[in-house]
């Protein structure tokens, strides 16, 4: 237990960024749009985090300045993909080429320099539960909103009304557009707020995980977390099973690193995508066994509202 | 008055020259804005880029140093985007391809040039074909998405390449420098007319014409294109999907590779970290401003030839980060998408009352 507590407590910490990035692609994939920019959002969220936290010492402003400018890019996505009509895939890719520049760009005057970033607030009585509590409620407030925004999330699917609108909309635009909702404003809003949150998966890198900012530090997370949407099977809870999946997988590899483990740092390093290969074979596998239900049936593909299917 | 859209139902060679040229000006232009926004002075960038890689003969041949992996590359992820298949992991199969050709050097090192290239080349080749024909496998049999497993094996390549060059690889007399010793003589390419342009420039010219011909008046090339445009009706024409994605993959995986390897013995003459510079992902962008034409593909490496050598003077004239020039490919890659719309559609005001004529679907290549 001594050894494993360490682990998991820091699977929760290294999980929490892609658990972020997660949620945002799952709500956006849920109203049909297909947002593979994840990873160049979370790195302007980081940058943006992180320089407006160093230059006005409040790391909450800093995450609130990451999720405005990850709407922002989500809306040139959602400009690109609902409006224009455009290829998905090349806008996403296109999304992360000038979030990896812009980013890399902006943060010169960054390199090397660390803030106090978000402390950590032992929750009352929860942390005192053995194992769970150090594990679970013994970290900062952005990983508490994590579990928050979860359990919002896989109610608001399922119970509320606005969920089903957008369930509607992302697996059969033409009948949720009879149904009077409209298409276009739905695709808009959560492709916006889903790439708001993958912001703030990228600004929790910067603002609580490192405290410090890194050209290209998210190293891949976003196109983890894109993986991680099909592992989830669009569901919010099992995102977050599959988020500490990963960080645990990291937490336990920079472990072996600094035991002076003799397995090469490179060979370590490859775990997250190997498995991540690994789970992606395991959930499509079953799928052809016809086991596994949840994607949005429209989505990457425009609606086109003058038009007959 | 009310503006409605509606598909063109023909589309004119001149819209096909003009949108994708004014596409590259329009982001030329917002990335300038956008520079100088960064506190960058836009013109200073753009007379840096341009005189650095057009300015002399010297810029010029960087130029076409640069737009040789660009090509073939290009031509890589062209054909299999040809067939809707997504591989992003060009970059990840330059790597093994040169990992390979590394191999084959240390360990079946022979004096004889044609010997030690044709070997070179014929590994590389096989490295990177499999690196990519893993993604197209678990894709056509399990319907396991490629765009994840390219990038996923893209990282995997970086790491193995890392695992080389700072481990049994590296040179001991390089000063810890993470790179193999330089190769011998008979493992280089021929480099022409005194400058850094070496003999993949050959494939470059050669690839385009092939898989110009191959796409165009072959069987098989008849076939991908159809499996990319419907692939139901391609079933139904009873067209082997299975194999051809990953013969597709595995062609399109030993472009890269072998690209790898001609910068590998072409240019650099020693497998390093940091070896690609992005190749692999910038030739997305060649590939799709090319719209998967195999001449126009050399054209636009030509241009993003231009852009990289400039983006090495950016970073060496003004500080700036290599990835900036990021920024310029997706400004580009945003006004080529929204180009695309223009090309596709046509705006019309009509009046209110009038009643909108129903037009034919547009082409099926976006579902």
């Amino acid at each position: 237990m001594e050894i494993i507590i360490p682990i998991l407590t820091a699977a929760v910490r290294s999980g929490t960024p892609i658990l972020y990035a997660t949620l945002g692609e799952i709500i956006t994939e849920k109203a049909g749009i297909l947002n593979l920019g994840l990873e160049g959002i979370m790195l302007v969220g980081a940058y943006t985090g992180f320089s407006v936290a160093y230059s006005s010492g409040s790391a909450w402003l800093g995450v609130g300045a990451a999720f405005l400018v990850g709407t922002l890019m989500g809306l040139i996505h959602a400009f690109i993909c609902v409006t224009l009509k455009g290829n998905q895939v090349v806008s996403g890719l296109a999304i992360t080429m000038f979030g990896t520049g812009a980013s890399s760009l902006l943060g010169r005057e960054f390199v090397g320099f660390t803030i106090p970033g978000l402390s950590r607030i032992p929750l009352p009585v929860l942390s005192d539960i053995p194992v769970i509590g150090p594990v679970f409620f013994n970290h900062d407030a952005l990983i508490y909103s994590s579990y928050i925004l979860v359990l919002f999330f896989c109610w608001f699917f399922t119970s509320t009304r606005p969920g089903l609108n957008l369930r509607a909309v992302g697996d059969n635009p033409r009948a949720a557009d009879a149904m009077g909702i409209s298409v276009t404003g739905t695709r808009y809003f959560y492709t916006l707020l889903g790439a708001g949150i993958v912001a703030v998966g990228g600004a929790y890198m910067s603002l609580a995980y490192t405290k410090m900012w890194g050209e290209l530090m998210t190293a891949g997370r976003g196109w983890i977390a894109v993986a991680l949407v099909i592992f989830a099977i669009w569901n919010p809870a099992r995102a977050a099973f599959g988020a500490y999946l990963f960080g645990g997988v990291e937490a336990f590899q920079l472990r072996l690193q600094t035991a002076g483990t003799t397995i090469p740092t490179p060979v370590l390093m490859m775990l997250p995508y190997l498995m991540t290969i690994g789970v992606l074979l395991f959930i499509s596998i079953k799928k052809g066994k016809g086991i596994l239900f949840g994607a949005p049936a429209s989505l990457g593909a425009p609606f086109f509202r003058e038009e007959r299917d | 008055m009310k503006l409605t859209i509606e598909p063109r139902l023909s589309s004119s060679w001149r819209l096909a020259v003009f949108i994708p040229v004014f596409s590259l000006a329009a982001a030329l232009f917002s990335g300038g804005v956008f520079l100088y926004f960064m506190g960058v002075s836009p013109f200073q960038a753009y007379r840096a880029i341009l005189t650095a890689s057009l300015g002399d003969a010297y810029g010029l041949s960087e130029t076409v140093v640069k737009a040789i992996p660009l090509t073939m590359t290009g031509i890589a992820v062209m054909l299999s985007f040809t067939m809707l298949i997504w591989n992003i992991g060009a970059e990840g199969q330059i790597f093994v391809g040169a990992i390979a050709a590394t191999a084959v050097v240390r360990f079946f090192y022979t004096d004889s040039r044609p010997v030690m290239l044709i070997m070179m080349f014929l590994a590389a080749g096989a490295a990177g074909g499999i690196w990519a024909a893993i993604a197209g496998f678990m894709r056509a049999k399990w319907s396991v998405n490629e765009i994840i497993t390219t990038l996923m094996l893209n990282y995997i390549a970086m790491n193995l390449l890392n695992y080389f060059v700072f481990g049994p690889w590296r040179d001991p007399s390089s000063l810890g420098f993470p790179m193999t010793p330089p190769f011998p003589d008979t493992a280089r390419l021929p480099v022409f007319w005194g400058t850094r342009i070496h003999g993949g420039l050959i494939l470059a010219i050669i690839l385009p014409l092939l898989f110009w011909f191959v796409l165009k008046f072959t069987r098989w090339g008849y076939e991908i294109r159809v499996m990319g445009e419907n692939p139901r009706a391609a079933g139904f024409a009873g067209m082997n999907y299975l194999r051809n994605v990953v013969l597709v993959m595995f062609i399109s995986g030993a472009i890269a590779g072998i690209a790898g390897m001609c910068e590998l013995s072409g240019l650099q003459g020693r497998l390093q970290h940091g070896f690609s510079g992005g190749y692999g992902f910038t030739a997305i962008i060649v590939a799709w401003l090319a719209r998967l034409h195999p001449f126009a593909i050399v054209l636009v490496s030509f241009l993003m030839g231009i852009l990289l050598v400039g983006g090495e003077t950016l970073q060496i004239v003004m500080r700036l980060p290599l990835s900036s020039i990021m920024v310029l490919q997706g400004m580009i890659l945003f006004f080529v998408l929204g180009g695309e719309f223009f090309r596709k559609y046509r705006i019309r005001s009509v009046k209110d009352d009038d009643a909108v004529p129903l037009q034919a679907a547009p082409s099926g290549e976006e579902k």
